[in-house]
């Protein structure tokens, strides 16, 4: 199990250092950071010292581990666009995704969960192939139509939710949470559907599978056999092993919720890391890139190795395998 | 992309032929020599095919098959078929800006489905913006397969160093969903060209930001099937009458992968169009003077409030069932063309 561990953490270290060089690479290479931060009218001693400052005449590899030193406190610079340090604007922002992450994937399990088992159970009842109709048009529609569509119906049609923004929020220390207050949570409901529905597809097709592979194994033939009723048999005996395989898609899906998070976005002007994100590219501000790149990298590999770990935990058949030999 | 579909064609061929008809392979060697008799059988193996056989048997796959051929049709052909040229300044009058639909009221008979907020008829700029977001997807997977492929058989072919550091990057960039990839690589040729206006640039960095951030999946398959061939009498048999190891790679190695790869690329092209799509909602793909699907569902999602909502339905729901239809596909082909679900 440690040695596991620590090969799983050395993997995450060379994609963290790999991710690291790429953001180190864009941020130093592709325009002039000088240019960004002066005016136009600033003279040429006054660029020069300014590149001395920032030690950008140091050699490549010396400015890489300044970097990475700088990026492990937490350092990213300043915005070439708002002008204001990387990481306020960040610690700003983190608190909108991360709620917004969190509600879709509470969605996508909430609701994916009972569909999978009721599809899984039933195969052949209309309900059924309702639920995979429209988890197949899930799976196809782009998540920003999905967003344009749920707009319409529900401001534009309706009027009953807000179409943008998170409402009303509290500060609780720096943390700005919008689920406090009934507006917050209000404005809460559309991103969190057009976020979560594609994750609610795959957990409803997953469950879905597995339900049918295990409702086929003997020990379910057997427990009908002692006259079980089907209630303990498809969720006591069925729906339990059925859970490894979720917990581990869910898991991993966590980091594409937060990736995916830039579209729904955008579509709900939503005050988040990714609209914050898609405005550094359009105005190609750098230092914002670099940092949101190198945050979800770690977020990214911080949550495929818990996953990995609770895996291995959780599934005893793994650690046999895993075992060098 | 047609050379590939020939190639399948012939993948798929021999195997059916050889497995199906022992009849057909005598009638075959009796008529040799006339390329005519041969190509006639071809097509009756064709025709006798497991392949056609379950597209026809699913009445789904087959209105999903007809309504691409109508879309790519319509768009490539929108030159021709399409009542205004979107492209052309000239023609266009803000008067004409927010028309609805010719059946609404206030409507104009002279534009089908309504104008944009520039005066632009929505069907012609639907017909044109569908054909530069199949262009792009067409493309992107191209270079995507094409860069997985050649990168898979180098890996799986060579081994050792070269294989590592392939498919470590491979794993790097697994670790982030292509979207990501994909909005960085074009974050960052944003920020390169950002002071240079090249012809046609727009076009080509969608399709290199898309192209490389669809390339794992195809490596990795083609590596893994290599790894397999490689060993197999014939690659021994080739290298010992001294054949070089890149005619080895693409002239023996290859077609024995071009099965899974096309099956891979039916499905990412679906993907690839809904990208292109998503990266121009988002702004940083093709500019509103020459728009695809989803730079009119930008458009046309700022106008939703003032009630016109044909600048986004129809763009949307072309884009809604191209991509519905083409995964449709994609996921038949997977399922007809694995063996371990027949």
């Amino acid at each position: 199990m440690l040695a596991f561990a620590i090969r799983r953490l050395f993997e995450a270290a060379f994609v963290m250092v790999t991710v690291a060089l790429i953001a180190f690479v864009v941020f130093r290479f592709v325009g002039d950071p000088i240019n960004q931060i002066v005016g136009q009218d600033a003279t040429i001693e006054d660029r020069l010292k300014l590149r001395e400052e920032l030690g950008l005449n140091d050699p490549i590899p010396v400015q890489f581990a300044r970097f990475l030193v700088n990026a492990a406190r937490f350092d990213f610079g300043i915005s070439y666009q708002m002008k204001q340090p990387v990481t306020a604007i960040i610690a700003e922002r983190f608190p909108a995704t991360l709620e917004l992450a969190l509600a879709a994937a509470l969605f996508a399990v909430a609701l994916g969960i009972p569909m999978g088992v009721y599809t899984g159970i039933h195969r052949d009842r209309w309900l059924s192939k309702i639920f995979l109709t429209v988890s197949l048009i899930g799976v196809s529609l782009p998540t920003f139509l999905i967003g344009i569509l749920l707009i319409y119906i529900f401001s534009v049609w309706l009027g009953v939710l807000p179409s943008f923004g998170r409402g009303e929020v509290v500060k609780i220390g720096f943390w700005r949470t919008g689920l406090l207050t009934a507006s917050g949570l209000k404005a809460l409901i559309m991103p969190a559907i057009t976020l979560g529905l594609f994750q609610m597809t795959l957990v409803t097709r997953l469950v879905r599978s597995e339900m049918l592979e295990v409702l086929r194994t003997d020990y379910i033939k057997f427990a009908r056999a002692r006259g079980l009723p089907e209630r303990a048999i498809n969720f006591g005996h069925a729906l339990k092993n059925t859970l490894v395989p979720v917990i581990t898609v869910i898991g991993l899906q966590l980091g594409a919720v937060i990736a995916f998070a830039i579209i729904t976005e955008t579509v709900f002007q939503w005050p988040g890391m990714g609209l914050m994100f898609i405005q550094a590219v359009q105005n190609a501000d750098i230092p914002v890139m670099a940092a949101y790149l190198l945050l979800v990298a770690f977020l990214f590999v911080f949550i495929n190795f818990v996953v990995d770990l609770v895996y291995v935990r959780v599934d005893p058949r793994i650690r046999i395998l895993g075992r060098p030999t | 992309m047609c050379g590939s579909i020939r190639a399948s064609a012939s993948w798929v061929g021999p195997r059916e032929r050889s497995m199906r008809d022992p009849a057909d392979s005598t009638a075959r060697s009796s008529a040799a020599g006339t390329i005519a008799s041969a190509r006639r059988s071809r097509l009756a193996a064709f025709l006798d095919s497991d392949l056609l056989h379950s597209f026809l048997s699913s009445r789904l796959v087959v209105l999903a098959a007809l309504v691409s051929v109508l879309i790519v049709g319509a768009a490539v052909l929108a030159p021709l078929i399409a009542p205004h040229d979107p492209y052309d300044l000239k023609s266009l009058s803000l008067l004409d800006a927010n028309t609805p639909p010719a059946w609404e009221q206030g409507g104009d008979p002279n534009y089908l489905l309504g104008t944009d907020d520039q005066g632009r008829d929505i069907l012609s700029t639907i017909l044109f913006g569908t054909r530069s977001s199949l262009a792009i997807g067409f493309c992107s997977v191209l270079l995507a397969s094409a860069l997985g492929l050649s990168l898979g058989l180098w890996a799986g072919y060579v081994g050792g160093r070269v294989d590592t550091i392939i498919m470590r990057i491979a794993d790097v960039q697994l670790t982030f969903p292509a979207i990501l990839t994909a909005l960085l690589i074009d974050g960052v040729a944003l920020a390169i060209l950002r002071h240079h206006t090249v012809e046609g640039g727009k076009f080509s960095i969608l399709v290199l930001a898309i192209g490389l951030s669809f390339w794992v999946q195809y490596a990795r398959t083609v590596r893994g099937v290599t790894l397999v061939e490689r060993n197999k009498e014939y690659v021994e048999a080739a290298r010992l009458i001294g054949i070089g190891p890149l005619k080895i790679m693409f002239q023996h190695i290859l077609p024995n992968v071009l099965g899974p790869v096309l099956v891979i690329a039916t499905i990412n092209l679906a993907l690839a169009i809904i990208t292109e799509a998503t990266l121009s909602f988002l702004g940083v793909g093709l500019p509103p003077t020459e728009p695809s699907l989803g730079t009119m569902i930008q458009v046309g999602n700022k106008y939703l409030f003032s009630g016109s909502w044909w600048m986004v339905a129809f763009p949307g729901l072309t884009l809604a069932l191209l991509a519905l239809a083409v995964n449709l596909l994609g996921d038949w082909l997977r399922d007809a063309l694995n063996p371990k679900l027949r």
